[in-house]
């Protein structure tokens, strides 16, 4: 059994939960008072203002904040408690805009997305589509959650879906330091229930990727050599492999503002990443190609745009009323914490940018 | 003025050496840049070497770097303690073996 870390921004009734509240923090301060430039100020140093949307390549979907797991650090404050959970007909409507859509890529997240009481329907449905790469954003834990979930290995297995999952460290203390106590030794049953089905193995069409995400107040290395050193310890340790590790940045926004402003390191983490910015990363940022979808139908820029309660900048709002000719070449809605897709190598759901 | 000799924020200001002199300063960044390139050996050993030499210089402004860069690079805290333990290691025998002179110095004077 995993032991949960903490409860929701949301169920703590923390002024964090409003997401108005962050982005004044975000704004206040060291931006306001000219000690760091706003994100406006620096992407125009380099004529990238505004940032605007080009064709639509990734969806993806936030069928709920329902999870088993409550990480320190979740930018969803997603957790038991939150009962938000997208309804089969906002599924339907998404089905027929992914139709329509040249979009390559459908990315499942949440919450756990498998908590969705229709979630299986929905893979069924959108796998005959036939889109080229259908992500579905597992925590691996929900795996061994509970008996009716030990099928989805091979539940995955048979709609092709490309697996990709977070994991903090290769070491327990780490990991469960983060995401909850047990968490890492789930984990690992679950990568290797994967690994069993044909997930991950060196020349396997069953994508298996992981997410690596720093546990504090630092940015994350250098994809490629923590790739390797995961690749090496995960295999000398539990006979693990996995195909690719996604580095990601953690965005100042929802339990990990929280956290750095508790544990005192906002205004440095905040130099970190405005140091660390990178206009080649500006260049490739995943909002320019990617519309985020969530639980209840609203479009957004990005995952981290919807937690903040950033809508879209086009007439087109809502899933049910999407018009590709109204969400191409919009502009982009951008605030501080897009510092963190542009810092060092950059920073996206597919990992590093640049 | 600063009531202490060291402020942490003062790491951040580093670059600015080069203002006051330009072409010794950029030479400067720009080998230490090249230092923790990788190479024969890697970033993350190159840091964990500057971690226990951050230590045995007993440089505050370093110890916070490298302890960031460790982390970053995925280091665990327990590799960052063995580093400096190489460090004090080497300190203290440093110290020892200069016992070896002590003993030859009494032996001569007093044997």
């Amino acid at each position: 059994m995993t032991k949960l870390k903490t409860q929701s921004l949301k169920k703590r009734q923390s002024d964090l939960a409003n997401t108005n509240k962050q982005l004044e923090i975000l704004s206040n301060g060291i931006f306001q008072n000219g000690e760091l430039p706003t994100f406006k100020n620096k992407i125009a140093e380099t004529n990238q203002f505004p940032l605007k949307a080009k064709a639509l390549e990734i969806l993806q979907i936030n069928v709920g904040y329902m999870c088993n797991q409550v990480c320190e650090h979740c930018h969803v404050d997603a957790g038991p408690d939150r009962k938000e959970i997208m309804t089969r007909e906002t599924m339907q409507q998404i089905l027929d805009v992914v139709k329509t859509t040249g979009a390559h890529t459908l990315d499942l997240t949440g919450g756990a997305p498998e908590m969705n009481p229709n979630f299986r329907w929905f893979v069924e449905e959108a796998s005959k589509i036939g889109i080229k790469d259908f992500i579905v954003r597992s925590n691996l834990t929900i795996i061994r959650a509970n008996k009716k979930y030990y099928d989805l290995p091979e539940f995955f297995k048979k709609h092709n879906i490309h697996v990709v999952s977070s994991m903090p460290h290769w070491t327990r203390g780490k990991t469960d330091k983060q995401r909850g106590e047990g968490v890492f030794d789930m984990s690992i049953k679950a990568l290797q229930e994967l690994n069993a089905v044909g997930y991950g193995m060196p020349d396997s069409d069953l994508k298996l990727d992981l997410v690596y995400n720093p546990s504090g107040a630092f940015l994350p290395g250098d994809q490629a050599s923590m790739e390797k050193d995961f690749k090496k310890a995960l295999m000398e340790d539990f006979g693990i492999q996995f195909h690719n590790l996604f580095a990601i940045t953690n965005l100042p926004i929802s339990r990990f503002l929280d956290y750095l402003i508790a544990s005192e390191n906002y205004e440095d983490y905040m130099y970190s990443l405005v140091e660390a910015y990178n206009p080649m990363a500006v260049e490739n940022v995943m909002c320019t190609n990617t519309l985020s979808v969530s639980w209840d139908g609203y479009l957004f820029d990005c995952d981290f745009n919807q937690m903040l309660d950033l809508p879209v900048n086009s007439k087109s709002k809502h899933i049910s009323e999407y018009k590709s000719e109204l969400l191409e070449g919009r502009n982009i809605v951008i605030s501080q914490h897009c510092y963190g897709c542009t810092a060092g190598a950059g920073s996206s759901c597919q990992g590093s940018v640049a | 003025m600063s009531k202490t000799y060291y402020d942490p924020a003062d790491l951040r200001k580093f670059g600015k050496i080069t203002e006051w002199s330009e072409e010794l300063g950029n030479k400067f960044f720009e080998y230490y840049g090249k230092v923790f390139e990788e190479g024969a050996l890697s970033a993350r050993e190159k840091s964990l070497i500057a971690l226990a030499v951050a230590h045995t210089e007993q440089c505050p402004y370093c110890i916070d770097a490298y302890t960031k860069d460790g982390l970053q690079r995925g280091v665990t805290k327990e590799e960052m303690m063995e580093a400096i333990h190489v460090g004090a290691a080497i300190k203290s025998g440093a110290t020892l073996v200069h016992g070896v002179q002590m003993m030859n110095k009494v032996n001569k004077l007093d044997g």
